[in-house]
């Protein structure tokens, strides 16, 4: 029983010790970054995006000598699988083994949604590069530490609209939405998204993403007078809807959210997939700025599979994380320090920031937690296999 | 115009959920099981053709006639592992067995094909079918969504030929009738139920090989097929082999009008609302007669 007492006491001292000791005995200690995403599976190549856009940024920042008075940042991956469980899991571990102090989200709107319940629980800064469902920079939490540089369904919904005016002189838009979740949300915000400017959808139509014939529910559209259609499906049910649209001989401009991006769309879609433009949020292709160049020259350097601008895909995962890398990692510089408070604060303090995909002028704010808005999406076409911005006719 | 083009679109999907209904028919009728995991076939039969046709470079008559033998062998896998140790012992796990094998091989397809959605073009689906001479324009039908219904319905006049008129028909008639009369006569029937259920997973196969230019090729393309077709057999009630035929095709053809006048967000609920209809109205399928029970 006395040694029980006596051990114990010793181990809490030693604990004490340890802790008082920790912040001046390990100053020089990488500060960890962590990303869940999906690695392998069908949304490995996606996975393999995000790294390579926060490795370019990693390496820049630790070539100026790193953070905090030289910690360098070091990158910790784990897989999710595309599963929220699963991603929680390793959310947790890159939290409470890896001591991440910031924790980077996929592809996937339900894993990051499920993600940011933890982390806001956890006080651990969240950086979306990827994943657009609305709910996970806005999930209502009183203290906020979900931050997202990029696409944002209630954003592209607007900009859709804006791009069709503009574009197509879109009046009478008819919507043609896959039957899930992310088809129901984004119903919400054109309708929305109409209604501010007085306007009313042509009619709203649905398929399953197995349905091999759409050609009912586009007809419908046609008779009831609309002019453009908004699309929104991955991109297997995108596919079938300009599949459909060919048979019937229904030339109509189709404006579409980023779905088709996401796969093999000329091969499914036929040669009528050039006809759909769909939102990005940055594009390698056409003339680069000054970070464009710098970032496309050091992922050739870094990946020898980069031959070209066209090798650098998904563009948008590879760009957003880059992006957001740099954004973090001048929050933890106002910060002063990787707790989990201090940072989130410090995305508000930052001031400018000259980035891939627009120089950003204060980011954030504890109303604004997306970096990105309407004006900073850019339209874009498949030309065979190359995802090219609308206007750009060959590479 | 609307209504035509979905009944041909209605008669083309309705063809299919036939012909994957008859190969519940065929395994039930010789054996009282059936391979519940038919979608599964049906996407076997799309996945290899494109494997083949597209990964391999074969022309694509060899891929389809390829492809469906291996379906056909799959069938007799079936068979083997997942209806013969539980039904031989009275069991009732070949139920569970057959959903089960067909995970496996979604799973199995997915690791090795992938789950990215692919495309098989053919022929056959390139050009719609030009009708503006007939005053109507923009139909929007391609060739295979006519050959689909034939394929069909010659598929199923073809079984009830061989039924009828063949030495093997005759050999599993008396199976049906009759197992234990059947084997004192001579009557292999271990060799007929295997291969019933090999046509069965054929029957899925030629399903999967006709609807694969139509849409798109994936591990999980015949999951919902296989849901719907098991209501077809049931609807046209499982022993009447050209009552399921023709469930499938009023199935089909009933799927595209709601679609097409109410909006797809009414089919599943209308057609599987129609079919228990139909089932409280007559519980052994539009077609089917009652099992007698003998004590």
């Amino acid at each position: 029983m006395q040694s029980v007492t006596r051990r114990t006491v010793l181990a809490a001292s030693m604990a004490a010790f340890a802790l008082s000791a920790a912040p001046h005995a390990f100053a020089a200690e990488p500060i960890k970054i962590g990303l869940v995403t999906a690695l392998s599976g069908q949304s490995a190549l996606a996975g393999e995006a995000l790294t390579r856009g926060m490795t370019i940024a990693i390496e820049e920042i630790n070539a100026k000598g790193g953070l905090l008075g030289g910690r360098k940042l070091e990158l910790v991956r784990r897989d999710d699988e595309g599963n929220p469980a699963k991603g929680v899991t390793a959310a947790r571990e890159l939290i409470y083994k890896e001591k991440v102090a910031v924790l980077f989200g996929g592809l996937d709107t339900p894993v990051s949604v499920a993600i940011v319940q933890m982390t806001n629980q956890e006080k651990v800064p969240f950086m979306g590069p990827w994943a657009a469902g609305t709910p996970i920079t806005k999930n209502g939490a009183k203290v906020n530490y979900a931050f997202r540089v990029s696409a944002v369904d209630e954003i592209v919904d607007k900009a859709m609209l804006s791009y069709s005016q503009k574009t197509f002189k879109a009046a009478k838009p008819g919507l043609i939405l896959v039957n899930n979740a992310w088809g129901e949300s984004n119903e919400q915000g054109i309708v929305a998204a109409l209604a501010a400017k007085g306007m009313k959808p042509a009619g709203i139509e649905k398929f399953e993403a197995n349905d091999v014939d759409v050609v009912p529910q586009l007809t419908r559209l046609k008779a009831a007078g609309a002019d453009t259609l908004f699309m929104v499906g991955n991109v297997g049910p995108s596919a079938q809807v300009v599949k459909s649209l060919d048979r019937m001989g229904w030339k109509v401009p189709v404006v579409s959210h980023w779905g088709p991006a996401g796969g093999r769309f000329t091969e499914l879609a036929g040669p009528n997939a050039k006809n759909v433009h769909f939102v990005q949020t940055y594009s390698f292709f056409g003339k680069q700025s000054p970070v464009g160049d710098k970032v496309v020259k050091a992922l050739k350097a870094k990946y020898p599979d980069i031959k070209d601008v066209d090798d650098i895909t998904p563009a948008v995962g590879v760009a957003n994380a880059y992006d957001g890398m740099q954004l973090v990692a001048q929050a933890i510089a106002k910060a002063g320090s990787t707790n989990g408070d201090a940072v989130r604060e410090g995305f508000y303090k930052i001031d400018r920031y000259e980035g891939l995909i627009k120089t950003y002028v204060k980011p954030f704010s504890p109303q604004e937690h997306d970096a990105l808005g309407e004006n900073d999406y850019v339209w874009a076409y498949f030309n065979n296999d190359y995802i090219l911005p609308v206007g750009m006719a060959s590479r | 115009m609307l209504l035509l083009s979905a009944l041909v679109s209605g008669l083309g999907l309705g063809s299919m959920y036939g012909l994957m209904a008859l190969g519940f028919h065929v395994t039930y009728a010789v054996s009282g099981t059936v391979n519940f995991a038919q979608g599964s076939s049906m996407m076997l039969g799309a996945v290899l053709t494109f494997a083949l046709a597209r990964g391999l470079g074969w022309p694509l008559a060899l891929a389809i006639c390829a492809a469906l033998l291996l379906c056909a062998l799959y069938g007799l896998l079936v068979e083997f592992f997942a209806v013969r140790p539980f039904a031989s012992r009275g069991s009732d796990a070949w139920l569970m067995s057959t959903v089960a094998l067909g995970i496996v091989l979604d799973n199995v397809v997915m690791f090795s094909f992938g789950k990215e959605p692919r495309s098989l073009p053919s022929p056959l689906a390139q050009t719609p079918i030009d009708f503006s001479t007939l005053g109507l324009e923009g139909l929007g039908i391609y060739p295979l969504q006519l050959v689909i219904p034939l394929v069909g319905l010659a598929l199923a006049w073809a079984l009830h030929f061989v039924a009828r008129r063949t030495r093997w028909g005759t050999a599993m008639l008396a199976v049906v009738q009759n197992r234990d009369a059947a084997r004192l006569m001579g009557i292999p029937i271990r060799r007929v139920v295997a291969a019933a259920f090999a046509l069965s997973t054929l029957f899925a196969g030629v399903a999967g090989v006709l609807i694969a230019p139509l849409v798109n090729v994936h591990a999980d393309m015949g999951t919902l097929f296989g849901l719907k077709a098991f209501a077809v057999a049931i609807l046209g009630g499982i022993s009447s082999a050209w009552g399921v035929m023709i469930a499938g095709l009023l199935f089909g053809i009933v799927e595209a009008s709601v679609t097409a006048t109410l909006g797809s967000g009414y089919t599943q609920i209308i057609t599987f609302s129609l079919v228990i209809v139909a089932l409280a109205a007559r519980p052994n399928g539009l077609f089917g007669r009652a099992e007698v029970r003998k004590v």
